[in-house]
């Protein structure tokens, strides 16, 4: 029974990948290019070594967004206001490491801690949305995300936290010192900043949480049986809530290792859409820490490769296309493979009550 | 005694509507002569709330068709960007309403889509809209490279659509006019904001508007509505009684769909004249936001897209006026105190009263509103009705769960 789990977990996302590259393929035949050639030049670009690294990066920051969804959806909690979590936390978490001079391990220290407590503090409030007030935490989060974009773009201007460089209608805020900066180790011609220990350490740690503490029990057991968690004493509305806090701290590490590690700033640079994302990934690498490490590797490969696709003629955003059937296709799937096994569960206990009942007669 | 019960008959009875409407006008008329910020009810102001409303409406009805029907549609946005990307193309291959007619259809395909994806495979309703603005983004982009360079535009943006024609009322949109300017106290902003709607108004904008009273008397008035609105109430109830749940979910999400649609249509067709990525920008999750302040009823809706698109209005024809109705927000804050006060309800009281007299100390400290907090007024607007007045909302008991024909 173990063994085919195994199989149909990495059949489903895998037969839902080879669906969506045929898919691409027939959309890329309509246009007229030729798939093949399409897919050869995707993979001859992205599988270049510097191009690698820079994919690994973001792999780290997409890991860390799929972990904080992940952590939501043991909960059943669809937190949506990643984007926001984690915009608002690197807005901060420059400002913060800006303004003061500490020793390095400490400077960095700070950023980050600042940077979880601004995620956690955002999410929480829809987690006390949905706890005191029954409030689906998908429409408050919606709703936080535009909030925490405007009040980054006014906190951003030259007037308050930010700066124009010379010359540039593009604010920022000012530069981190170097005390409060990452290194990055030179491989392949890219530089692999070192967050990718960060990023590790917190899937060891979702890992260890789930596994082995009585939180993660406790946060299992809620999230698959609300009652019988309540019957068996388990606080549910608090667990809700520090569930919701812990996603929205971890996603307010997403963006950190870009800034510590590459721009040493924020700016209006940092890309929206992490949520999506990091949902997406959750959903394909069925919320287990090396599945959504897979998985993150697979997406940032796509967009890391996609921009050659410009000099062979074919839209970028061909990717994206991909993308959007891969998630569909994989939830569909994990979704039919769910009802084939419910069913062959009915069917085994079905056959064993005939059989005890006919060895019954029999006696 | 007698006169508190009229009084409270009158407060219980659809004329409140109204009585509202009448007061907050004359608040607004105060404001102007206090404030001499005159864009509050002007004509242009009216015409351009009318412009900003309609894509808010259309997306905002389309989630009420299908929250009603017991389906959360987050793919609002995405259907609207369809909708945005056929109405231009099309607009521009074969005229205006041939345009708005390809966005239905574009926005009942990824209508169908979702109800595909929801209702018969049964994935979550979330997770399905999420993909399904991820898809349209993207088929859009792909769509956009592959067609408007080569007709004259580029990726970004599809060459211009010929403008659907405009109306004016003769005789009388001129004489309210002259009328608005005399600047009568009440009279005049009555009559700027009825002249900006009659003064060369699109027919689409008077086209689109009739989908209010249509999803009215449908979903309230018609055995149709009914079954979608008992599908979102009770799916298990109605199947047993010999709804078919699937069908009418279907047929309602795609008409969320072909609202939606038309939205998008609206702003790219109407509104601009031609299509410009990400002009949609957040609209379908505007309109989200209208269901739940208008508390699922048509009418809220309605309510909440003429709130939010005057706010867009004002701000991008005068930030004076956005700094003038905070003055507004101070009276709201005080009645809303004072109605509680008479009710014993001394905490809410309070904590109105103070939030009243923080916006006023703002009004008087500060010239302007920051753009980037009207831009987040209806998001912000949302969390607080959700926060304070969750217990007041009705939404469809069913809408978001999950619900398989003949399991539990």
């Amino acid at each position: 029974m173990t063994q085919k789990k195994w199989f149909w977990a990495l059949m489903a996302p895998l037969a839902s990948v080879i669906f969506s590259i045929g898919l691409t393929s027939l959309i890329l035949l309509l246009k007229g290019a030729s798939p093949f050639g399409t897919f050869k030049v995707l993979w001859d670009f992205g599988s270049q070594g510097s191009n690698l690294v820079s994919e690994v990066n973001q792999t780290v920051a997409y890991y860390l967004a799929g972990v904080a969804a992940a952590i939501g959806f043991k909960m059943l909690l669809f937190n949506i206001g990643i984007d926001g979590q984690y915009r608002l936390a690197v807005f901060f978490a420059a400002v913060v490491g800006a303004q003061v001079h500490l020793p390095p391990v400490l400077h960095v220290l700070l950023i980050m801690t600042t940077a979880v407590v601004v995620g956690a503090l955002w999410a929480s409030i829809a987690g006390y949305l949905k706890v005191k007030r029954n409030i689906s935490e998908v429409i408050s989060n919606i709703m936080l995300n535009t909030i925490a974009s405007g009040l980054i773009t006014y906190l951003l201007q030259p007037t308050r936290l930010g700066y124009n460089l010379p010359g540039s209608n593009n604010s920022q805020t000012p530069p981190v010192p170097k005390s409060g900066w990452l290194p990055s180790f030179h491989i392949a011609g890219g530089n692999l900043y070192s967050y990718i220990f960060v990023a590790i350490a917190i899937g060891a740690l979702y890992w260890v949480l789930l596994n082995r503490s009585v939180f993660g029990f406790n946060l299992r057991a809620t999230g698959m049986s609300f009652r019988a968690a309540r019957a068996s004493g388990i606080n549910a509305p608090r667990m809700i809530f520090i569930t919701m806090a812990i996603s929205g701290g971890i996603a307010g590490l997403t963006g950190i290792g870009e800034m510590m590690g590459n721009t040493h700033n924020y700016s209006l640079s940092f890309p929206n859409g992490y949520a999506l994302t990091g949902l997406a990934l959750a959903l394909i690498g069925r919320s287990s820490p090396i599945g959504i490490a897979f998985a993150a590797f697979f997406w940032s490969f796509l967009e890391g490769a996609a921009p050659a696709l410009d000099l062979y003629g074919v839209p970028v955003e061909i990717v994206t296309v991909m993308q959007a059937i891969i998630i569909i296709s994989t939830v569909v799937s994990y979704e039919l493979v769910k009802r084939i096994n419910l069913l062959q569960q009915q069917r085994l206990v079905g056959a064993a009550a005939v059989e005890s009942t006919t060895k019954e007669a029999v006696k | 005694m007698s006169t508190v019960n009229r009084v409270k008959d009158i407060l219980r009875s659809p004329a409140r509507l109204y009585l509202v409407a009448g007061l907050a006008l004359a608040a607004l008329s105060l404001i102007q002569i206090w404030t001499g910020a005159n864009d509050i009810t002007s004509d242009g102001a009216s015409g351009a709330t009318l412009r900003f409303s309609i894509p808010l409406l259309m997306a905002g009805l389309g989630g009420l068709w299908s929250e009603r029907a017991g389906v959360i549609n987050i793919g609002l946005e995405g259907m609207m960007i369809v909708g945005t990307w056929m109405g231009a193309w099309f607009g521009f291959k074969s005229g205006p309403w041939v345009g708005m007619l390809a966005a239905a259809i574009g926005g009942i395909i990824a209508g169908l889509l979702h109800a595909l994806l929801t209702v018969r495979i049964g994935i979550d309703q979330a997770v399905s809209g999420l993909a399904i603005n991820l898809l349209a983004y993207g088929t859009t982009r792909f769509l956009s490279g592959v067609y408007f360079p080569p007709a004259g535009g580029d990726i970004l943006t599809s060459p211009y659509v010929k403008p659907i024609a405009l109306f004016t009322v003769p005789w009388l949109s001129p004489h309210l006019i002259s009328l608005e300017h005399k600047h009568y106290f009440f009279i005049s902003d009555l009559a700027g904001i009825i002249a900006g709607l009659i003064t060369r108004t699109s027919w689409a904008s008077l086209l689109l508007m009739m989908a209010l009273p249509l999803t009215i008397w449908i979903l309230w008035r018609t055995k149709f509505g009914l079954r979608v609105r008992f599908s979102g109430e009770n799916p298990v109830a109605s199947e047993s009684l010999g709804v078919n749940v699937y069908r009418t979910r279907f047929i309602a999400i795609a008409v969320s769909g072909a609202l939606a649609g038309l939205g998008g249509a609206y702003i790219s067709v109407v509104s601009t004249g031609h299509y410009l990525e990400n002009q949609t920008a957040g609209r379908g999750y505007i309109g989200l936001a209208t269901v739940i302040f208008g508390n699922w009823k048509p009418m809220g809706v309605f309510a909440g897209a003429v709130l939010f698109g005057w706010t867009d209005a004002l701000r991008i024809r005068q930030s004076d006026s956005v700094h003038a109705t905070l003055l507004a927000v101070v009276a709201i804050a005080v009645i809303v105190a004072l109605i509680k006060l008479y009710q014993k309800k001394f905490k809410v009281a309070i904590i109105s009263l103070v939030c009243g007299s923080l916006v006023l100390f703002y009004f008087f400290a500060q010239k302007v509103v920051p753009d980037e907090f009207v831009t987040f007024f209806p998001n912000l607007t949302t969390i607080i009705v959700l926060a304070f007045l969750s217990q007041r909302l009705r939404p469809p008991a069913m809408a978001g769960a999950p619900y398989r024909k003949g399991e539990e």
